[in-house]
């Protein structure tokens, strides 16, 4: 069960926002990169936001470069789960393959610095300020266990393969 | 019921025919990274305790971000590709050689391939006649590691095209129309496959273009038939032999079917900070617009052809003195055609600073970073907040000739009025 506040953000959050191109040179330092996280967007975040707080976004989130930096900072800022309208193709994946919770839903539903339950496995969010309860529809099946696994790399040390 | 391009080059990797919804295992022929993404590709694949990869002439890293490195931590991360590819045998491609997107289509990508890329505009090698796609650090090693990954085989939008691009409308302006159009999310997860009668008015520098820039649609894939013109470009770099004819079946099942007739096109701009803010060029919010620095180059628009019509434009004159012009040529090649052409020598007199083959200013790391408020006018693929180092400043796309034409009056500028 996943335990934290919502952090909104708007449509069309791009991987320039999230990972800005001016600290490129951070990216093999990825912790010091984790500090910037999302800075373009909201400069306060990354300073302000606890351990398992939720991103709560609107559609197409993650969209641009392929940076996988971009989910690595965000998994690695302590954020829990990120919930959007909809995603980007590449993030998506990205995010999976990090191990970092991507969830697709109404955001409408839920405001700023709303405390959010998310049960993943059985696709509940319960926004325990306004007691509504939203469900999300399953990930495809490769990528429930991949995520179980924590990230495709150690799903491939696991498993030593893809199982299709 | 007959395949789209997608779905018959997915079925020739999968050992059996598939269709758009599956999910399937595929073989990879050629991976791509670059040095924003490939120190990571490196570490996975090092954790994935794999030392020879499936097909090390298959592998190629670039150093065309920060190229040459403006930094010490950038320089140690180019250290690190050139040790693995001197290790393991894959392919380097180090400063000066080019954008990655456009020496892998002169030099690598065959019709009929699937590539992958840590790097979104993978896509542009769908102007062959590959299946070509943009994906995280991660899945790239694994393609590389493997020779095969994961993929959904994705649904189509096909795009019929007719009629001729009218003067001084080019590739760039139907794909920000498309864009402005669909959205920037408009094709999500989807394949965009280009066709119609126009095919033969749409040389192989504009379908590189239009393929590029697929992605700021959300596409996972942008994708040509194959005819004369591929085998002509495939020519021009010595790999004719590599040319085969790919094309959709003429019962294929598309999820959308869009019509566009290139004759009523006009010079398209996105204004910042999204690709689908798009304006036809004659539009009010685009009256008066102050440039002040013109950036032509990038995998979208940095080849020889977009060379010769900026330097048409500008042939004679001198930049606005508001006006800063950066030229980057996309690749060696590009950049010796220009130089024995004599563009070289025409956009230094117009006052432009030419640098070096590579992704320039595009991406926001070095060569012409923003000040705060400032606005440019670039030739590349996205005008994200930040995109080009300041989130303060403001980021303008648009065709070569509108941007030739916008460094001589120092305003956003229709080049109609040029040519």
């Amino acid at each position: 069960m996943l335990k934290g506040k919502a952090w909104k953000f708007g449509d069309d959050i791009s991987t320039d926002l999230i990972a800005p191109g001016r600290y490129y040179h951070l990216r093999s330092n990825l912790p010091e990169l984790a500090k910037h996280v999302l800075e373009d967007a909201r400069k306060e975040f990354a300073g302000s936001m606890n351990k398992g707080d939720f991103i709560v976004a609107g559609k197409n989130f993650g969209l641009g470069s392929s940076r996988e930096h971009a989910a690595i900072i965000i998994k690695l800022a302590g954020v829990s789960a990120v919930l959007a309208k909809s995603f980007a193709r590449i993030f998506y994946r990205n995010a999976i393959n990090v191990g970092l919770p991507v969830i697709i839903c109404d955001t409408d539903k839920i405001n700023e610095r709303d405390e959010l339950e998310v049960d993943l496995s059985k696709g509940i969010i319960k926004n325990l300020t306004s007691g509504e309860t939203l469900t999300f529809p399953p990930l495809p099946d490769i990528m429930t266990e991949i995520l179980k696994e924590g990230g495709v790399v150690s799903y491939l040390q696991k498993y030593g393969d893809f199982k299709i | 019921m007959g395949q789209t391009i997608v779905e018959k080059i997915f079925s020739e990797h999968c050992g059996k025919k598939v269709k758009a919804g599956e999910i399937v295992i595929a073989k990879i022929d050629l991976a791509l990274a670059q040095d924003g993404t490939g120190p990571l590709t490196i570490k996975q694949i090092e954790k994935l305790g794999v030392e020879r990869l499936a097909n090390p002439r298959g592998a190629v890293f670039f150093i065309d971000h920060a190229s040459p490195s403006p930094r010490k931590e950038l320089s140690n991360d180019h250290m690190l590709i050139r040790e693995f590819t001197r290790k393991t045998g894959a392919i380097l491609s180090d400063i000066g050689d080019g954008v990655c997107h456009q020496v892998i289509n002169e030099r690598f990508n065959c019709p009929g391939y699937i590539l992958i890329g840590a790097d979104s505009h993978t896509v542009t090698g769908g102007a062959l006649g590959a299946f070509a796609t943009g994906m995280g650090s991660t899945d790239v090693a694994i393609g590389m590691a493997y020779g095969k990954n994961w993929f959904r085989v994705p649904e189509t939008f096909y795009f019929n095209l007719k009629g001729g691009f009218p003067r001084g409308v080019y590739g760039k302006d139907l794909i920000l129309y498309i864009i402005g159009m669909i959205g920037a999310d408009g094709a999500t997860y989807k394949a965009m496959e280009f066709g119609g009668e126009a095919l033969p008015n749409i040389i192989m520098s504009e379908r590189l273009t239009i393929a590029n820039m697929s992605v700021e649609a959300g596409a996972k894939c942008g994708i040509f038939p194959t005819d004369e013109i591929t085998r002509g470009f495939l020519k021009e770099y010595g790999r004719e032999d590599k040319f085969r004819e790919i094309k959709p079946d003429p019962d294929a099942e598309y999820e959308k079917i869009f019509e566009i007739n290139l004759s009523d096109l006009k010079p398209m701009v996105a204004m910042p900070h999204t690709v689908d803010n798009v304006r036809p060029i004659d539009h009010p919010d685009l009256k008066n617009v102050e440039v002040h620095q013109i950036f032509l180059g990038s995998c979208t628009n940095g080849r020889i052809e977009d060379l010769r019509v900026a330097a048409s434009i500008i042939k004679g004159k001198k930049k606005h003195p508001r006006v800063r012009m950066i030229v980057v040529p996309a690749s060696r090649d590009v950049y010796r055609r220009a130089l024995k052409e004599g563009l070289l020598e025409i956009f230094n007199d117009f006052g432009a600073s030419i640098n070096n083959p590579g992704c320039g200013p595009c991406c926001g790391v070095h060569q012409g970073i923003l000040g705060d408020g400032e606005v440019a006018l670039a030739t590349s693929n996205r005008n994200f907040k930040g995109r080009m180092g300041n989130p303060e400043a403001l980021v303008y796309l648009a065709s070569p000739a509108t941007a030739a034409a916008s460094a001589v009056t120092g305003m956003i500028t229709d080049p109609r009025e040029f040519i």
